[in-house]
């Protein structure tokens, strides 16, 4: 039955396709390959040098890549990724830069160091996705995942604060300023998360007050010198 | 035996068990386990995702700290610090002209995890020594996570794809150390507030391939591995409807309780997932 449907559906789109142009000329439709295509333009535009921009950034050989896709096989989160590890080496190559800094996979790897740990080619992958999100927060790209670059920023606050972090006084702002707070009450997901931290709370789990290490300027000090703040 | 420690910041907080556990511990075993004074934040992943230089400077802080006092090993039992403390020092002590930080590190002192450290044969024949109620009966899934053993280039660990020291550690207290494949999966702990949904479905991977393995817990030396866990579990659970209902413990935890130390009580007091049952079901807790 759902055969069926999805048959009739490809069937209307063939039906409702535009006057041929030059990319089914090329005979991408016939092949069923969609051309390259983005949301935002008609085609891709790449940036020259993007290659060795990252490769400078990163001292890694992304270029040694072939393609073999361990990194990919191997990442536990693919699954909520736009661009899969062994694709976003590819995309580096081809100088696809806005489009890799806008995609969701830097900000959605886990830095588990699988990739890294596999790749026949010694490609520290997890570090080429340091070096891209290092990229886009430098650059403050838009990118799907908003929540993450806020939460990193949250907790280096914390600890350019007390020079380490606060757990509690961490959340609460992570909560209010990624609009967490906002989504999960209608979501209705809130009261789960109030319980879980009221257990926490009251096992001793989530200490009340900050702590603050002596020489705190020590640590300011490093976020001034490295240009982080 | 006196050791540098650097507990790093999960141990006042979330992994408040696993600290009062190791303390203890390494009291019976005759460690004396020093605060690294003054020490701070190593960055943990939010310092790599956003700067390289202040990833390497935030730990190098501690190695300097640490090489004033004149210590020349440290040990840190969680695996996040332990990797960006490594990194650090390699990092450090590799440049010739080192990137002006505030601090000055020469190179040359021993990061050490605290799991790996305890598995020194001459300690574990003292841990065997110590035991006064072996854990018999009790099926574990040994869980190492990601970075105690990844990337290996920076934790030298021997067997990144099987670290077998868990299992090794399992069977001195008498406890079984079952076999499964998920023992260094991630678990989505960098991800623990910002993408809840991939956290739960990476949870609950683990929890059913424990229990498809024969496991009645999971053991953990992580704290982020152990919070994430424990506090997702039930969540997981419902979200995919499954039934499991496993405890997740700290080896440190398991060591005590083999010890027959007091402070278990207070320990297990502090989970979210209900400790005790199994424990006693297998009559190592009394009711």
């Amino acid at each position: 039955m759902s055969e069926q449907t999805s048959l009739e559906e490809e069937k209307s789109q063939k039906t409702n396709l535009p006057p041929e142009d030059e990319s089914s000329s090329r005979g991408f439709n016939s092949l069923a390959i969609k051309p390259l295509r983005t949301e935002n333009k008609p085609w891709f535009e790449p940036k020259p040098f993007f290659l060795k921009e990252v490769e400078s950034l990163s001292r890694e050989k992304v270029s040694v890549c072939y393609q073999c896709r361990k990194c990919s096989n191997g990442c536990p989160v693919t699954f909520a990724m736009d661009f899969l590890p062994n694709q976003l080496m590819h995309a580096i190559k081809m100088g696809l830069r806005d489009e890799i800094l806008g995609s969701s996979t830097p900000w959605v790897c886990a830095s588990c160091q699988t990739c890294t740990t596999r790749c026949p080619n010694d490609i520290d992958i997890a570090h080429v996705m340091d070096t891209l999100r290092q990229l886009s927060v430098q650059e403050k790209t838009v990118n799907k995942e908003r929540n993450a670059p806020i939460f990193h920023q949250v907790f280096l606050d914390s600890i350019w604060r007390r020079g380490r972090v606060y757990e509690l006084g961490m959340l609460q702002t992570y909560a209010l300023k990624s609009g967490d707070f906002k989504d999960k009450m209608a979501k209705g997901e809130l009261m789960n998360d109030l319980k879980l931290g009221w257990a926490m709370l009251t096992k001793g789990k989530l200490p009340l007050l900050p702590k603050s290490i002596r020489r705190v300027k020590e640590v300011r000090n490093i976020f001034k010198k490295t240009k982080s703040r | 035996m006196k050791v540098c420690f650097y507990p790093g910041c999960a141990l006042h907080g979330t992994g408040r068990e696993y600290g009062e556990s190791i303390q203890e511990v390494s009291q019976i075993l005759d460690i004396q386990l020093e605060d690294l004074d003054d020490w701070s934040c190593c960055g943990a992943s939010s310092g790599h995702t956003t700067n390289e230089a202040l990833a390497i400077g935030l730990p190098g802080r501690n190695l300097a700290l640490a090489e004033k006092i004149g210590a020349t090993e440290m040990v840190t039992p969680c695996p996040a610090c332990f990797v960006r403390l490594k990194i650090a020092e390699k990092k450090l002590k590799g440049t010739g002209s080192q990137p002006d930080l505030g601090f000055t590190y020469s190179g040359g002192i021993k990061i050490n995890y605290l799991l790996d450290y305890l598995c020194d044969p001459e300690l574990l024949k003292k841990i065997r020594d110590k035991i006064t109620k072996p854990l018999n009966g009790l099926r574990v899934a040994c869980y190492y996570g990601c970075l105690s053993v990844r990337p290996p280039k920076m934790t030298d660990a021997k067997n990144p794809e099987n670290p077998q020291n868990m299992d090794r550690l399992m069977e001195v207290l008498g406890a079984q150390s079952i076999p499964w494949s998920f023992k260094t999966d991630c678990c989505g702990g960098s991800l623990a507030l910002t993408r809840i949904d991939i956290v739960r479905r990476l949870v609950n991977r683990l929890f059913l391939m424990a229990v498809e393995a024969g496991a009645d817990c999971i053991v953990t030396a992580c704290p982020l591995c152990q919070a994430n866990l424990d506090t997702r579990e039930a969540e997981a659970a419902q979200v995919f409807q499954q039934n499991y209902n496993l405890p997740v413990y700290y080896f440190t935890e398991l060591l005590g309780l083999a010890m027959g130390l007091s402070g278990i009580d207070s320990w297990l007091g502090r989970h979210i997932v209900n400790p005790r049952g199994l424990l006693e079901e297998k009559g190592l807790l009394r009711l």
